[in-house]
């Protein structure tokens, strides 16, 4: 097991652990900044990945690291999403002014519920937010002036300082800056005193309260910042599908964020992107089997009878390709995740590098949590 | 000038009257104990000096100032800080991500500069790092420093969370039974480390404690409580023999 030699308080202020961790990013890094070179026709879905990367620190900063968790930052992505085209198409505004615009406008609209939010907890709050998601879904219907309502309404390529991003890498680019900024930003904010009040507000709000966290101000500082920045992917998600409908900002995609954090791990940002990962790359992976695995099955199943073999076939082909079906692998996802890894994938991780660290001696209760029964709850 | 005082203090829940007019006063440099059977309202005399709890009636004065009224998050800041019953630590952070928390008290946090890390920003992230090491050298935590709270054993966690209290540098420490749970042999240490707090630091302590080996070896006053009202204030021998104490213990 490698233990860093710490000689100075400035090396556990870092971003990194230790010149290794450091090494490792920058080799990762690299690999992504060639990997277009390697896969070149499937940039597109990589730089969704990048998107939901940013929704998933967006989340994982409120649910995560605030304990605050929301059902309606499909909302807040809608009003970047909006707002960015609004002001790039009809106002005519640079585009970085009007993604820092779009930002600035989702964090007031996240502050704006963290307020009355504040009175709420657990799943209150979870309600309210899917509330607030269901008002702005109706706004962006009826809002014709600024959304064009149902009929949706087109969005351009990206021309950032006249140049055009237009091109599948260059967006693949430009989508992986903005995400690495916000991993700087929000890595920063996270090591500093504003991050361990919103951990200290998760883990316990009394103890918080009195060791001087106004828990509003900071509640709704998460709320904002984490809004802000589902405003910045807003943007660029607006560029990605290239065409604006209310209907694309709905709950379901509000649950996709959430299953993101749980399935990638509460509480870390390696988390929210191996979420993000996760969500973009599973549709791909469910079409890829409703195409095969009938087949597949079929064949199996031809082994043991001609007759067998047919009904298999259909039997799993009208199975797979009932409508809902993605819905239902999601919630299922979710609940086996909760149940069997709360950790997350993230966890997982965690569990397996210690199993190699330590490796004769690994302990599995080390990651077993305590039951919390000793704790009060009636100052909650 | 008055140190820390609690006047004609009440609260009624419903019609449970659970403190009533309880007054006392604290004076610099004391350590200062309430006793009592269970449920005579210890804890909710802390939980209204922490203004967890609004008081029905009745004032709490702190260096001459009426703090009644000032907000919860503002009490750590006024110079008060303090422990809870039952742990009320940080659990998924490390001990000293805890200690420095403590130091919220003393952070001047501005988001725009924190999201850029600056200069600033590191140096203030240095010297509340600095506070927390000296915090950690006086309780000997230098072996946990890193290692998470939910996987340290209880009578380490009482001691992280008085720790994270004295972070706050604060000149009143309320301490709320700091010896329940662990075994003698940590409730013996408890009694030298509460004794230094008094002696090397200059911090006022204010406790609930039930063990009487330990209330008698560092309490300089002991306040009895029966029923949210005040049976008995005085030494703890005094207190200890106060028929009206004996009576309420063992009833009869």
């Amino acid at each position: 097991m490698r233990v860093p030699f710490k000689t100075t308080y400035d090396q556990d202020l870092g971003l990194f652990r230790d010149p290794v961790q450091r090494r490792w990013y920058a080799a990762l890094l690299a690999a992504v900044i060639l990997l277009p070179l390697a896969v070149p026709d499937y940039l597109v879905d990589i730089s969704l990945v990048f998107i939901y990367g940013l929704c998933g620190l967006s989340l994982m900063v409120l649910a995560g690291y605030t304990g605050l968790v929301s059902l309606g930052h499909a909302a807040f992505l809608g009003i970047g999403a909006y707002a960015h085209v609004y002001f790039v198409q009809d106002l005519g505004l640079p585009w970085v002014v009007a993604v820092a615009l779009a930002a600035v406008l989702s964090a007031g609209a996240g502050v704006l519920v963290g307020l009355p939010a504040l009175r709420m907890t657990g799943v209150y709050l979870t309600i309210a937010t899917l509330a607030f998601a269901l008002i702005i879904q109706e706004v962006f219907t009826r809002w014709d002036s600024v959304t064009h309502g149902l009929k949706g309404r087109p969005v351009d390529k990206p021309v950032i300082f006249g140049v055009s991003f237009a091109s599948d890498p260059a967006f693949y680019f430009l989508c992986l800056a903005v995400l690495i900024g916000a991993l700087w930003l929000t890595g920063n904010v996270l090591r500093a005193p504003t991050g361990r009040a919103w951990v200290a507000i998760r883990d316990s709000e009394i103890a918080a309260q009195s060791m001087g966290v106004h828990l509003a101000r900071y509640k709704t500082m998460a709320f904002g910042y984490s809004a802000a920045l589902m405003g910045a992917a807003g943007a660029l998600f607006a560029h990605k599908i290239g065409f604006l409908a209310p209907d694309i900002f709905s709950v379901l995609l509000s649950i996709q964020f959430l299953l993101m954090v749980v399935v990638g791990g509460l509480g870390s940002l390696h988390g929210a992107l191996y979420g993000a990962v996760f969500v973009a790359m599973l549709p791909v992976l469910i079409s890829e089997a409703r195409d095969h695995v009938p087949q597949w099955a079929g064949h199996a199943a031809a082994a043991l009878g001609k007759d067998a073999g047919a009904a298999a076939y259909l039997a799993l082909d009208r199975f797979v390709k009932q409508p809902g079906l993605e819905p239902g692998i999601f919630g299922l996802i979710l609940v086996l995740f909760i149940l069997f890894e709360p950790l997350g994938i993230y966890g997982r991780w965690r569990k397996l590098q210690l199993f190699f660290s330590t490796f004769p001696l690994y302990k599995r209760a080390t990651f077993r949590r305590q039951k919390t029964y000793m704790r009060s709850e009636r100052l909650r | 000038m008055t140190f820390f005082a609690v006047d004609n203090l009440g609260v009624s829940f419903g019609g449970i009257r659970a403190v009533d007019s309880v007054s006392f006063e604290v004076e610099a440099g004391q350590v200062f104990t309430i006793i009592g059977p269970n449920g005579a309202g210890k804890t909710t005399i802390f939980n209204l000096i922490s203004r967890i709890y609004e008081p029905t009636d009745g004032r709490l004065l702190f260096r001459d100032e009426d703090i009644t009224d000032v907000p919860p998050h503002e009490i750590a800041r006024r110079g008060i800080a303090r422990t809870f019953q039952n742990i009320e630590l940080f659990e998924h952070a490390s001990v000293l991500q805890n200690l420095l928390l403590g130091r919220h008290a003393h952070a001047r946090p501005h988001l725009a500069a924190e999201l850029l890390f600056l200069p600033s920003v590191r140096a203030r992230e240095r010297a509340h790092r600095e506070a927390a090491e000296k915090v950690i050298d006086f309780l000997d935590l230098q072996a946990y420093r890193d290692s998470l709270v939910v996987n340290l054993p209880y009578g380490v966690r009482k001691v992280v969370e008085m720790g994270r209290a004295l972070c706050t540098e604060p000149a009143l420490l309320l301490l709320d039974e700091p010896s329940s749970g662990l075994s003698v042999e940590e409730t013996a240490d408890m009694a030298f480390w509460i004794q230094d707090i008094r002696t090397l630091l200059g911090i006022t302590v204010l406790m609930v404690e039930h063990d009487m080996s330990l209330v008698t070896a560092v309490s300089d006053r002991v306040l009895a409580l029966n029923y949210g009202r005040v049976v008995a204030c005085g030494t703890s021998r005094e207190v200890q023999e106060h028929p009206e104490v004996i009576k309420a213990y063992l009833g009869g």
